[in-house]
């Protein structure tokens, strides 16, 4: 065991993946030699080689087409989109091709790609670095969607997705590239995708987020816990499809909900958790579903991010109002 | 701003580059061999079975339009006048290489071993039709302009990898050389030195949008200058030119130079598909009369003709054997189980269901079995 933080845990994921499977090849814009601009992918061409390890030219349309056509010829690529801001240069690639793959094929091809791509604020990165656009994924068929909040999940989510023989969509939140380390294993494991996680217990409210807002959500519940709130936080890990049976069971236990996210209200995913709970746990709410999530405007010049990014007291004041309708 | 001196004249420079695109062509209009040269030299036997296939193809094109008219076909874009280039091209490949087809690419990947009943269950919007044989390497025809380019750079770079000496072959058309992905899957390939090989059918529209619209350039081959990469302009019309520079280009790409960009200057006597499209809103008869003359089929049965090769009989024994096999193929079509709710869910994925999917194929089943 070591500690690590969560990108150190990326890189000993792809470490471990590209020890097992000589399939496996990373791709992108500088994560050969410079070992990519946040150093997740550092040291790896070293180890691994220029043929496993390697940079592409700028263009992110082309590194989607390198990676269905590798897909093609049996490797498993894990291509990198240097920011998510730039994954509408490559959503054809994504959406209208990757996914669809196995089923416009009539099922006899397959594409096992993971695209990992950084995305998330609050670290006062220029234009179209920082937006949250998992919610364009997460409406695609033939997507996985997975979102790590922490160095253990990140490590066996991303070993997961790798071994996943259809697309997934790996989003990194820039803010919690080096925000705290934890004991993350050095032998390979794995995470299921589309599995949540319980990380806090609770009896009167269930908090439903991911990425970063997980753990304001926690610091939420710390203080709610002072009020004796006792709050069931639950990070979702991946955000399509989403873990039903630990939403519905935690919502059937609390009787309250609230989803968090960091992304516009328009956007992202929380709509799809409110609608999955009033589907099929309606009879045991005691309250509407809330949603925390940012206003419904462009992704914030950096100077604003700290007024326009929700956070803990959003969260909290959003709870207060479940807790107390 | 011109300089008097040479050192500076960026227009001399596009003259110069322009210069260097001719148009190659091997075979005349009255199929003549006017490039020596060039000429392949290929068997007579290789000769016979190139325009069996040509002739076979453009048969296969009359009775696609006539069954998309009765209703038993349904998307389809006409190839008439292509044969040079299509299938002549797939006829320079080997059965390891890889094609990746853009819509109206239909005929090459039949020959390169799609069973024509799943052609047609493709036009027609059945799974089946994309299901792939495991020793057939094609994928399905691509409706996004431009996405099979950069794929195939992908499929190249893979074969690369894996050390095959094959390569990867696509097709757009003269719009499709206006899209980012055509450049992306060029520069690509180029900076990775891979074995494909990018064809431009230039059939001189887009729908109804004249070459000339796309772009200013004065051929659609020196956009490979841009990428850096062996690039040609060939007489589309002629299947010796077609054959000869995709069959350049394969050699050179299996031995590690990398890739090409050809041209092929062709026409489709067509419309564009057969959803409504009107040419002759866009184009004039005096236009068509002219690209007939240049009919690869015509100039190819001269050529073979003046040798003793072909014969009327020959050309009709084609004939009845493309009819014959096209309506057995219609018939395997026709027999091909409708299509389910629950089939389309089955080929989401190839892991487990996930929840979502797995409530749905459970309501669905529900629903056909009643």
């Amino acid at each position: 065991m070591a500690q690590l933080t969560m990108i150190q845990a990326i890189t000993d994921a792809l470490k471990c993946e590209l020890k097992d499977d000589e399939n496996v090849l990373l791709f992108g814009e500088d994560i050969g030699a410079n070992g990519g601009v946040f150093r997740a992918t550092e040291g790896l061409q070293k180890e691994f080689g220029v043929d496993r390890v390697f940079d592409t030219p700028l263009a992110e349309s082309g590194i989607g087409g390198l990676a269905i056509g590798l897909a093609l010829q049996g490797y498993r690529p894990v291509p990198e989109i240097q920011f998510f801001g730039f994954v509408y240069e490559v959503m054809d690639s994504i959406s209208g091709q990757l996914a669809r793959m196995k089923y416009r094929s009539g099922g006899s091809l397959n594409a096992p790609v993971t695209i990992r791509s950084p995305f998330g604020g609050g670290v006062h990165t220029p234009e179209m670095h920082s937006d949250s656009l998992e919610g364009l994924m997460a409406a695609q068929p033939g997507l996985k969607v997975v979102i790590p909040s922490t160095p253990y999940d990140a490590k066996g989510l991303l070993i997961s997705s790798i071994r996943d023989n259809d697309p997934v969509i790996f989003l990194e939140h820039l803010k919690l590239y080096r925000s705290f380390r934890e004991e993350v294993p050095e032998e390979s494991y794995t995470i299921p995708l589309g599995k949540a996680a319980v990380r806090r217990e609770g009896k009167d409210l269930s908090i439903f987020a991911y990425g970063a807002m997980v753990h304001e959500a926690l610091k939420a519940a710390e203080t709610l816990e002072k009020e004796d709130f006792s709050v069931e936080v639950i990070d979702l890990r991946t955000v399509q499809p989403l873990d039903i049976e630990t939403i519905i069971a935690s919502v059937e236990k609390t009787n309250r909900a609230i989803v968090v996210q960091e992304a516009q209200k328009q956007a992202g995913i929380a709509a799809n958790v409110v609608s999955e709970i009033t589907e099929r746990a309606i009879l045991s709410l005691e309250a509407p579903v809330l949603r925390v999530t940012a206003p419904d405007t462009i992704y914030p010049y950096p100077q604003a991010e700290a007024v326009w990014l929700p956070n803990h007291k959003d969260i909290y004041a959003t709870a207060k109002k479940v807790l107390t309708f | 701003m011109t300089s008097k001196n040479n050192i500076f004249d960026p227009v001399q420079n596009l003259k110069d580059i322009e210069a260097k695109f001719e148009m190659v062509q091997i075979l005349n209009e009255n199929g003549e061999i006017v490039n020596e040269g060039l000429d392949p030299k290929l068997s007579d036997e290789k000769l016979v079975e190139l325009m069996s296939r040509m002739v076979f193809t453009r048969i296969l094109d009359q009775r696609s339009i006539s069954l998309n008219r009765q209703g038993r076909l349904g998307f389809y874009a006409p190839t008439a006048g292509q044969e040079a280039s299509q299938i002549a091209s797939q006829y320079a490949l080997e059965k390891e290489d890889f094609i990746l087809p853009g819509y109206r690419d239909v005929p090459q990947i039949v020959w390169h071993g799609l069973p024509l009943y799943k052609a047609f269950l493709w036009s027609r919007g059945h799974f089946v039709g994309g299901q792939i044989p495991e020793d057939v390497n094609v994928i399905p025809p691509q409706i996004i302009i431009g996405a099979q380019y950069v794929q195939a750079a992908g499929v190249a770079l893979g074969m690369q990898k894996r050390g095959k000496k094959s390569v990867a072959v696509t097709y757009t058309g003269d719009g499709g050389s206006s899209q980012g992905d055509f450049y992306e899957g060029i520069n690509f390939a180029g900076a990775f030195k891979s074995p494909a090989i990018f064809i431009v059918q230039n059939n001189q529209f887009a729908i109804s949008t004249p070459r000339e619209v796309q772009t200013s350039a004065t051929t659609i081959a020196q956009k490979g200058v841009a990428a850096g990469i062996p690039s040609i302009q060939v007489d589309g019309m002629d299947p010796l030119a077609v054959y000869v520079a995709t069959r350049d280009a394969r050699d050179r790409a299996v031995a590690g130079d990398g890739p090409s960009l050809i041209e092929t200057v062709c026409y489709r006597y067509g419309p564009h598909t057969m959803a409504g499209d009107d040419p002759t809103r866009y184009r004039t008869s005096e236009t068509d009369n002219l690209w007939e003359k240049k009919d690869p089929v015509v100039r190819f049965r001269k050529y073979l003709e003046a040798k003793g090769l072909w014969t009327e009989e020959k050309e009709a024994e084609v004939i009845e054997n493309a009819k014959e096999e096209i309506k057995a193929a219609i018939k395997q079509a026709d027999g091909v189980a409708k299509q389910k709710v629950t089939d389309l869910i089955n080929l989401m994925h190839t892991d487990a269901l996930p929840y979502n999917l797995q409530e749905q194929l459970e309501i669905y089943t529900e629903k056909e079995s009643k």
